[in-house]
């Protein structure tokens, strides 16, 4: 499955550790939130980058205390209809400020990229390998959006008031 | 919502696949010759569910050329083959009110 | 109305060339139906009994003529020459096909009409008051309010695939027209004790399989805090609503599980967190929002002018004038609704040439507006009092000036099985029916105002819930049945309807609702007791005799 960060198809740095598998010692690895939470600091303890799986039935709020050592932080959507994920990827990256790689896994495809990257999501693990090959392209499919989100996009309420020479409306 | 491929499938009589055309929506029926036609008569018959769920599975299939296939009964008289209720009825004859305007 | 800008324009541009992009990529076995079917269901496109069918928005039920001809080029051009309005404020056409539909969402971006969000699970059209703006004793109009509302939710990112569908509805009258208590978020604009404009903000409204009234979450949201307030309503619901059950998955389930007071608890920690972001709206921006809506310029015009004192000595215009005529906040000038409920025709649709004539009458009349009401009329909103008696002549031509306006054969109906994939009954032939046993205006008058709502189906799509009668067609044996239900109400004072009795047969209807009448004729203490207050006053067991006693 192609990972896209950056608009590009890029090789993925890290692996999906299987909950039985050890804990390798280096190597980026992406762990299940159900092994982290067992025993956060050992996964931590490594000196290589770490990343959770979190699901989408579950707060992100028991993440917090350890946000600020994760290297990424990956969500689900365990069918491209189930849209929890976009609200736990804008808790982190606009409440709780997280800075890391913040992954899109599970049924991610080609017509759900613009609201992911809105909602904060910086990497995707993009189902077809056509959907992948498009990202950049499909990434600017819309120049125009209408709410706030952490992504730093002027919104077309502000575009509009920016026309404004100061305090012409009545 | 379950496939169609996983419910249960009870045939109480003569039975047909039907679903509607990918490109304009028309109604069709799945032929014995695994294509599609508009018109009822040329519908394969189906008379078990075994058979039923054969022709459901491969008229689901073909994911490209039509759009929400499901099994419906049939009448099969004198007249060939009819409708078996009021939702094929009206699916094959058209609205059963006047429009505004002649469709 | 709302004049849109380049903004609005390139938004809706930019989601036509989506979706040609996706119609494609359907065609040629790209996406498979699966994939393919929510990306359709949020521009609008369905697929009914026959064919496709495209559900087109109209923002708050408003219209200008130049839009209301682009609904006629797509009747005519890539349909059957006729549409169908909705109880959303929307417009359906029946027949078109996918290859097809890109060409005609483009045709309708250039007067920027869209299909978007339209159904699926995300938010819906804002439906407000086909009155709003125009109304006496509105505290503001709704519609600034709407379009807010509209542009904070089209594309939203976190709140596109929702558990399940959402609608808002909002009014700022005392008299609702909106239906705002059956939708997932209503509001009502008005006025606190110190003389501020707020939301009183209800959630968990809504029809069908579980039909709830919504319930007050928050008295007064006042305006800076309106869209975050929304946002957190929504964040709650995103995550929480059910997404095992498509039947359990609406807000109002969340809401009567949790409780309206821990279920408030949820939704305000997390507004307490969001309320002074990105959200918070102020003046300028809702000032903003406020200029980009065209008001007439109205003129000073008399109530009572020669030529309408003239013209009301026609009975027949006198009828439709006393019928269809509503009280405007402008002196002079008249609010006109126009029945698309002729006698013996399918309710609520309209055909193009009816279209470009009421768009040309707008545009003479009507300061170029109109509107679409949820009982599925519509409405010109700026007609000058003197006018009126032209008015009604070209309307009585094209076939819209029936005076039936909230009376018996002003029927709200769903398109039920003769269109429909959902329907277990038709609901058209059973209106037509009705509306012919009534066909006579004075028995009409004489009975008073009187909503009758028909659904093909429990997903209620004809509010039958909250019609004061309700008739819901069910399926037994094959056949078509009909439950019918007494003493709903959708307005301010919503709630549900009560069985008659056991379900009727298909040709029995419209036997059954002549014997309601007559019942409510009896039963009256005078002829000013509505029908909808005698049944209050009386329960069911009255009328479940007289329909019951010999069948």
């Amino acid at each position: 499955m192609p990972l896209v960060k950056g608009n590009a198809i890029v090789v993925d740095e890290f692996v999906h550790l299987a909950d039985d598998a050890e804990l390798p010692a280096d190597g980026a690895v992406l762990v299940s939130a159900e092994r982290f939470l067992a025993d956060p600091e050992k996964a931590l303890s490594r000196k290589d980058k770490l990343g959770v799986i979190w699901p989408n039935n579950r707060d992100v709020d028991d993440l917090l205390p350890y946000l600020a050592r994760l290297t990424a932080v990956a969500l689900v959507f365990p069918v491209f209809r189930d849209g929890r994920a976009y609200t736990q990827a804008r808790l982190l990256r606009e409440r709780y400020k997280f800075r890391g790689e913040l992954r899109a896994t599970g049924q991610v495809l080609r017509d759900q990229f613009v609201f992911m990257l809105r909602a904060g999501f910086d990497a995707f693990e993009v189902k077809k390998q056509s959907d992948a090959e498009a990202f950049a392209v499909v990434a600017k499919r819309y120049s125009v959006f209408y709410q706030p989100t952490g992504d730093g996009r002027v919104t077309a309420f502000h575009r509009r008031l920016m026309h404004l020479p100061e305090g012409v409306r009545s | 919502m379950t496939s169609p491929l996983q419910q249960k499938i009870k045939i109480t009589g003569p039975s047909i696949v039907t679903a509607n055309r990918t490109g304009d929506g028309a109604v069709i029926y799945r032929t014995p010759s695994h294509g599609w036609s508009v018109k009822l008569s040329d519908a394969a018959i189906v008379r078990t569910a075994d058979d039923a769920r054969a022709l459901l599975a491969e008229s689901v299939a073909d994911d490209v050329g039509a759009v929400g296939a499901y099994i419906a009964p049939v009448e099969i008289g004198e007249d060939g083959i009819q409708p078996g209720n009021l939702r094929e009825k009206i699916r094959q004859q058209g609205v059963t009110i006047d429009l505004l305007v002649s469709a | 109305m709302y004049a849109y800008d380049e903004l609005d324009r390139t938004i809706v541009n930019e989601r036509v060339l989506e979706f040609r992009d996706q119609v494609a990529r359907r065609l040629s076995g790209e996406l498979t139906e699966d994939e393919f079917k929510s990306l359709r269901l949020m521009n609008g496109v369905y697929l009914q009994l026959h064919a496709y069918m495209l559900r087109i928005a109209i923002p708050y039920g408003t219209l200008s003529s130049k839009q209301m001809r682009a609904l006629a080029h797509v009747a005519r051009k890539y349909d059957r020459g006729y549409g169908h309005f909705t109880t959303r404020q929307n417009i359906q056409y029946n027949w078109i096909k996918l290859a097809e539909l890109p060409d005609a969402l483009a045709d309708l971006a250039e007067v920027g009409i869209h299909g978007m969000q339209t159904s699926g699970n995300c938010i819906r059209n804002v439906t407000s008051d086909q009155w709003a703006g125009v109304a006496p004793g509105e505290v503001e109009d709704p519609r600034i309010w709407a379009e807010i509302l509209r542009q904070y939710s089209t594309l939203h990112p976190e709140f596109s695939f929702l558990p399940r569908k959402f609608k808002f509805a909002i009014t700022a009258s005392e008299h609702d027209r909106a239906a705002i208590k059956v939708h997932d978020i209503g509001l009502r604009i008005h006025r606190n004790a110190a003389g501020e404009t707020g939301f009183e903000v209800l959630v968990g409204g809504g029809l069908g399989r579980t039909p709830f009234i919504g319930k007050t979450i928050n008295e007064f949201v006042g305006h800076r805090d309106i869209l975050s307030y929304v946002e957190a309503i929504l964040r709650v619901y995103n995550q929480y609503g059910r997404r095992d059950n498509i039947y359990k998955a609406r807000i109002k389930i969340l809401v009567h599980e949790l409780g309206i007071e821990k279920f408030k608890q949820e939704v305000e920690e997390e507004w307490v967190q969001m309320r002074d972001g990105a959200l918070a709206l102020d003046n300028a921006e809702i000032e903003d929002i406020r200029s980009r809506f065209f008001y007439p310029k109205y003129d000073k015009l008399s109530d009572t002018p020669d030529e309408l004192k003239k013209a009301l000595q026609n009975p027949n215009f006198e009828a439709w004038y006393k019928n269809s005529v509503a009280e405007h906040k402008q002196p002079g000038y008249g609010i006109v609704t126009l029945s698309l409920k002729p006698v013996g025709g399918p309710p609520g649709d309209a055909t193009a040439e009816q279209m470009d004539e009421i768009a040309d009458l707008a545009d003479k009349y009507s300061f170029g507006e109109i509107r679409v009401g949820h009982e599925q009329n519509l409405a010109l909103p700026h007609v000058a009092r003197c006018d009126l008696p032209a008015l009604w002549r070209a309307l009585d031509r094209i076939g819209v000036a029936t005076p039936n306006v909230n009376l018996v054969t002003d029927i709200i109906a769903c398109p039920g099985l003769d269109y429909c994939s959902l329907a277990n009954a038709r609901s058209i032939p059973i209106a037509q029916e009705i509306t012919r046993r009534f066909a006579n205006h004075d028995t009409a008058n004489l009975i008073g105002r009187l909503h009758i709502n028909i659904s093909g189906c429990i997903n209620a799509c004809g509010h039958h819930h909250v019609g004061h009668i309700g008739i819901l067609g069910v399926e037994k044996n094959g056949e078509e049945f009909y439950q019918i239900t007494i003493g709903g109400r959708a307005d301010e004072n919503a709630v549900l309807g009560n069985l008659v009795g056991p379900a009727v047969p298909f040709d029995q209807v419209a036997d059954v609702i002549e014997d309601i009448v007559e019942a409510y004729l009896a039963l009256r203490q005078r002829p000013q007791e509505l029908f909808v207050d005698a049944v209050k006053r009386l329960g069911v067991e009255p009328f479940k005799e007289r329909v019951y006693a010999t069948r």
